[in-house]
């Protein structure tokens, strides 16, 4: 069984997985505390579109994606905070959109698309070396940002009133999140795909406020639990010979699943 | 020293429906103001146009002297704690160092000058010792004066609190008015309530809000002034004759 470590795309689907943890651990606590999964799944599926862009293009992908998938968090932030429409239905609207554009532009290639299922659903046994150093950069970037904004977004997402009354001008910082959030899924993307990473963002995270009420804490340990649980599914992918992102998802949902039952038949805690 | 709050000629309107006409107020230092008017009468409005937050069709508004989005972080605010996420995970502690984001910038964490304003506001507001509480696990008055500490840490001279009593329990609120009553020896307190019954005993001076502001530098408030802004005839009980709302009648 442990012989299969030695396979080089193994080992890189090993990092991968951890380096998407740590991601996902971190960004994964404030889309969960915000309540802002619903605007983090618009932001995923419509960075679709910067898929077909960078194959229409004749680039990597994940280079079409980066821009795209920031784009359209700043998009989605900006009208959902400023139109005066519901933010759920422009959310849902822009969602469509971007996905529209990635498939006229996949359809506009010449040729074949290769990989494109691996986008949608993920295929972690095939990240090359190149995309793992892409992640840990991606990675750094997430951490020194929310090092530095760490009490900020604390208050971004306890209280906006009180912390826009504090000096702290809200919509910008609102806007930084959503962009971590849009990094975020380019970290996923390879993992599990633009369909399943909502799942993967919300799981361990809401898995370790379970288990703690300190946000550090949190984050800590649902970059464990991502780490955990995303090994566990890549192995037993491996074994049965079935899709990695899909068998993650399914690892982590039978474990909250489990979790949620015995929480339900114990007394239940304060908090 | 010039005025907390100073507004003149104020208006405001919503997709043309007017919500604040001609609105004047001044607030001086250590006054102990409660601002009262049935839901929906502007009240919230108000505040928000004092703190900057929404910018008034008409008029001019100064806060500690200056512009308020400018001023405003200097301004102790207590929000309805409804308005804030109360599942999420923090404590006590980490609620009222929140208070003193306004002297800080990103990469800069709490030092000890910080630590030490937020054990004096909690203790100001006897909370201390429930310093590693999760916020959820407080009651509403628990809760209320936690929020008065992260407003107090950055020590303010106008304290402006919304809807203050509500989820505290009756039993309860007279110890959070004593609170209140404590910190108006030091600063100036603006308060947004429709809770009348508890006016009375604590507080200096009160105005009625519905679009209108009725307001007489005074504690009085006339039966007329009520009519107008609840727009049907209020009943106030006068609690003995040395804390009267009402004048004789």
């Amino acid at each position: 069984m442990l012989e299969i470590l030695q396979y080089g795309f193994m080992q890189n689907a090993i990092t991968a997985a951890i380096l998407a943890s740590i991601a996902c651990g971190i960004i994964g606590v404030y889309v969960v505390v915000k309540k802002i999964v619903f605007i983090s799944g618009g932001i995923s599926h419509a960075s679709f579109g910067g898929i077909g862009v960078g194959y229409y293009l004749g680039i990597n992908p994940l280079y079409g994606l980066i821009p795209f998938s920031l784009l359209s968090a700043v998009v989605m932030g900006l009208v959902s905070k400023r139109a005066k429409v519901a933010e759920d239905t422009l959310i849902g609207i822009l969602w469509s959109l971007g996905m529209a554009i990635g498939i006229v532009f996949i359809y506009l290639t010449p040729g074949y698309a290769p990989d494109l299922l691996s986008y949608l659903f993920g295929n972690i046994l095939t990240v090359p070396r190149s995309d793992i150093y892409l992640m840990l950069a991606l990675d750094v970037v997430i951490i020194v940002l929310v090092y530095a904004f760490y009490k900020e977004f604390m208050a971004l997402c306890f209280d906006e009133e009180f912390a826009k009354v504090a000096g702290i001008n809200i919509e910008r910082l609102y806007l930084l999140l959503l962009c971590l959030i849009a990094l975020t899924i380019v970290l996923l993307i390879k993992v599990v795909g633009i369909i399943l990473i909502i799942a993967l963002l919300t799981m361990p995270a809401t898995l370790s406020r379970h288990y703690t009420n300190d946000l550090r804490k949190m984050m800590y340990l649902a970059i464990f639990f991502g780490a955990v649980f995303s090994v566990a599914g890549l192995f037993l992918s491996y074994i049965f010979d079935i899709p990695s992102g899909a068998t993650i998802i399914l690892v982590m949902s039978t474990v909250y699943i489990l979790h949620f039952v015995y929480d339900g038949v114990k007394p239940k805690k304060a908090g | 020293m010039t005025e907390v709050i100073d507004l003149k000629d104020i208006w405001v309107s919503y997709d043309d429906v007017s919500v604040l006409e001609a609105v004047n107020l001044t607030v001086e230092d250590k006054d102990f103001l409660a601002i009262i008017g049935p839901n929906g009468g502007g009240k919230s409005t108000l505040l928000k146009v004092i703190l900057g937050l929404i910018k008034p069709d008409r008029g001019s508004v100064k806060l500690l002297g200056g512009n308020p989005k400018k001023t405003r972080k200097y301004v102790g605010y207590v929000p309805q704690y409804i308005s804030s996420n109360l599942e999420f995970p923090i404590n006590v502690w980490e609620v009222v160092l929140m208070g003193r984001l306004s002297h800080k910038g990103p990469f800069r964490s709490f030092n000890e000058e910080d630590k030490k304003a937020a054990e004096d506001a909690l203790s100001t507001v006897g909370m201390l010792d429930f310093r590693d509480r999760q916020i959820g696990e407080l009651s509403g008055g628990q809760k209320q004066r936690v929020f008065i500490a992260r407003s107090l840490v950055t020590h303010p001279r106008l304290l402006i609190l919304d809807e203050p009593s509500t989820g505290i329990d009756s039993r309860r609120q007279k110890e959070f008015y004593e609170l209140l009553n404590r910190l108006k020896s030091e600063i100036a307190i603006l308060m947004v309530t429709h809770d009348i019954s508890a006016l009375s005993v604590y507080v200096d001076k009160i105005a009625c809000l519905n679009k209108q502001l009725h307001y007489h530098n005074s504690k009085e408030v006339s039966p007329e002034d009520l009519e107008a802004t609840y727009q049907c005839p209020v009943e106030l009980i006068a609690h003995g004759v040395p804390h009267r709302v009402l004048k004789l009648h």
